[in-house]
């Protein structure tokens, strides 16, 4: 076959294919998220979620942030950095001591949602930008280093962080952070709507970042940073890029939890709440955005319905982890991203049995050659 | 192919030599005195090496002559110890790998490094990030812009992967690739960064001859199609005699002859210090 012919062949076999068109797409997966939506308020208006299981919802949303932007560091870059926790804080400290500041306590009280909103945005914001900023300040240099010292150095920021925040009213005399007592009467603005809003933005972000030429730069400094070099990616700036990216999510997620519990205390972000942050990450699938989700959700209803196992529950986690490596080392759902409309093409085209070739499949042919 | 002219090569004043048709054209590479050492040993030394800009030249050689590290050299892999380097003219030395892939120089791996993990499309897409230029707020929020860039970069994907007639594989995963495929598709890869100097280090290892010929044929093409220069590895020197304009001989670190095929062919410190050895490794 000339090379002429060859490429005629190839281009037909994709178009016998059946794809479902990208705006489609957005609109099954807008109602999806719809769907799920108006089930859980349903479920809430109804009683079905009491408040009790409405506190483990917002948990569980939290969790899905703080697991699903580690992902982006340790899945889709490829790095191991162990102070998220320390990003989380940054974040919830940021939007708490901003909340204060505004009369959202006194709205919340009065029955207002609507008028907090402008409020919680700039606070999202905020804790946003703040949780960036250090990403940035710690990314540059933490970046430089691979493997086990950019693991150890991150975790030597992620506890110069919680330090910072225990000692900081002490030693400059501030009213700022009420240091190990705690910060409290935050304004509790976190609902299970907000957070189900920022879950689904936070994971379109993502989501929307990894299938851009950012996520592919990204994803070529993961499998070979050399061959990335030498077709003109500068893996610095991915690498800083990815880094920042997860660490203002993790600050978003900290805000969520400060509007949660409305007190903060600096011993939450201690190095183990990075340790099960990671956990989840390992456990779900490396690069699996679906998976960190999974893990996020089941890791945090688990140890609530074993309530009175809750002093083993570092034990479980480290014999999981044991587990998984030996008999699944990939994690729960590998590097598998589960996509709606990826399913719908698969059934449409097994269905109407054209263009047998499913992805991945479609190079044996020539590949025997 | 077996009837193709060879062009004449004529010496320039720095000692390099050109094609006929190149002349009065800047070389596109040009390395004076370049050398290594690694910890004593010369790995290469002394290397001078012209390039026209739609020369294939072949740099043949035994195993562990320095052909890979003169690649390492060219592309600030390794930091050359003595020597320059000049590319379209200019000074590379305070070039990095990346601002060197920029200035035109893209290349293969002799172990093939692809994006494993990555779909064989993304992989080429990868190698066009300079030639998208959407901010990260456009492709967050899939702004008019973002879709334009991503189907030109499709389409142009498309295109290169035709060259090797990979697109049936667009969507395969890299890694799942046949050898002889995952070895084209890093071709088609350092194509897609719009190269003036493409680096194949051993793109026909592994193949049998049937593929090695296609191959040979396609980088011709290539060279025609984009009108660039080739630098080649293969230390199979017949492969190269059919598609090659100049040769260097590399021994030991050293050229030992550099010229036409025919001349290369001829030469009898070659035939000693290559051919000669691989006689004496086959009885
Ligand atoms: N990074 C390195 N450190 C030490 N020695 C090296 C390094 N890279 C290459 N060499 C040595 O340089 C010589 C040339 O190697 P190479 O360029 O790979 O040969 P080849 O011509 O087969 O491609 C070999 O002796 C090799 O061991
Ligand atoms: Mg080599």
């Amino acid at each position: 076959m000339s090379i002429k012919d060859k490429a005629a062949s190839g281009s037909e076999r994709l178009q016998g294919r059946i794809r479902i068109p990208t705006p489609l797409r957005y609109l099954i997966n807008s109602c999806l998220i719809a769907g799920l939506w108006f089930a859980l308020s349903g479920m809430a208006a109804g009683g079905i979620i009491n408040n009790y299981w409405k506190g483990i919802l917002i948990t569980v949303g939290i969790n899905i942030i703080l697991a699903t932007s580690l992902n982006i560091s340790v899945g889709y870059l490829g790095q191991l950095p162990l102070g998220h926790a320390g990003f989380m804080a940054v974040g919830a400290y940021a939007s708490a001591i901003y909340m204060k500041s505004t009369p959202a306590a006194a709205l919340i009280k009065a029955g207002d949602r609507g008028a907090v909103l402008p409020y919680l945005i700039t606070a999202v914001l905020i804790s946003a930008a703040v949780a960036g900023l250090f990403g940035l300040l710690i990314g540059i240099p933490a970046l430089r280093l691979k493997g086990d010292y950019l693991a150890i150095i991150t975790l030597g920021f992620g506890e110069i962080i919680r330090v910072t925040i225990t000692n900081i009213d002490s030693v400059l005399g501030f009213k700022f952070t009420y240091g190990a007592a705690g910060l409290a009467r935050i304004p509790k603005f976190t609902t299970l709507g907000n957070c189900f809003a920022l879950v689904v933005i936070s994971l379109t972000l993502i989501h929307m970042l990894m299938k851009s030429r950012f996520g592919r730069a990204i994803l070529a400094v993961r499998d070979n940073e050399i061959a990335a070099e030498s077709v003109g990616v500068d893996t610095t700036y991915y690498k800083t890029l990815a880094f920042v990216f997860s660490a203002m999510l993790a600050g978003v997620a900290g805000c969520l939890y400060a509007g949660y519990l409305g007190s903060l205390y600096p011993s939450t972000f201690k190095f183990m709440k990075s340790i099960e942050i990671l956990v989840m990450v390992v456990l779900g699938g490396m690069g699996s955005m679906l998976g960190s989700v999974v893990s996020a959700t089941v890791l945090t209803v688990l140890p609530e319905m074993l309530r009175a196992f809750s002093d083993y529950r570092m034990v479980a986690y480290s014999l999981l982890l044991v587990v998984m490596m030996i008999f699944r080392p990939t994690g729960l759902m590998g590097s598998y991203d589960f996509s709606m409309s990826r399913l719908l093409e698969k059934l449409l085209n097994a269905v109407f049995r054209r263009g047998a070739a499913a992805d991945g499949e479609a190079y044996t042919e020539e590949g025997g050659r | 192919m077996a009837d193709r002219q060879h062009g004449k090569l004529y010496p320039l004043p720095s000692q390099n030599m050109v094609l006929e048709r190149d002349l009065g054209k800047m070389p596109v590479l040009e390395c004076r005195r370049l050398g290594i050492n690694f910890g004593g040993l010369a790995a290469v030394s002394e290397f001078d090496l012209g390039i026209g800009p739609t020369e294939i030249t072949g740099l043949i050689g035994p195993n562990g002559a320095g052909k890979t590290t003169v690649f390492n050299l060219l592309t600030k892999v390794y930091e050359p110890t003595t020597g320059s380097i000049l590319l379209n003219g200019k000074d590379t030395a305070k070039m990095s790998t990346i601002e060197l892939n920029k200035a035109g120089i893209a290349r293969t791996f002799q172990n093939i490094r692809l994006f494993k993990n990555m779909s064989v499309e993304d992989n080429v897409k990868v190698a066009m990030d300079h030639s998208i230029h959407c901010g990260l707020g456009t492709a967050l929020f899939r702004l008019p812009r973002y879709w334009k860039e991503e189907s030109d970069a499709h389409e142009r994907a498309m295109d290169l992967l035709g060259i090797f007639g990979l697109q049936g594989m667009a969507n395969a995963k890299a890694g799942s690739l046949p050898y002889g495929a995952q070895r084209r598709l890093e071709i088609v890869r350092a194509l897609a960064t719009n190269p003036s100097l493409l680096l194949l280090d051993e793109p026909a290892a592994g193949m049998n001859p049937a593929e090695t010929s296609e191959l040979m044929e396609v980088i011709s093409h290539i060279r025609d199609e984009f009108q660039i220069a080739i630098l080649l590895i293969e230390h199979d020197m017949n492969l190269v005699m059919g598609i090659c304009d100049g040769i260097a001989v590399l021994n030991f670190g050293r050229i030992i002859a550099k010229g036409t095929p025919e001349d290369i062919q001829n030469n009898p410190a070659v035939i000693e210090a290559y051919l000669g050895r691989k006689k004496e490794a086959k009885s």
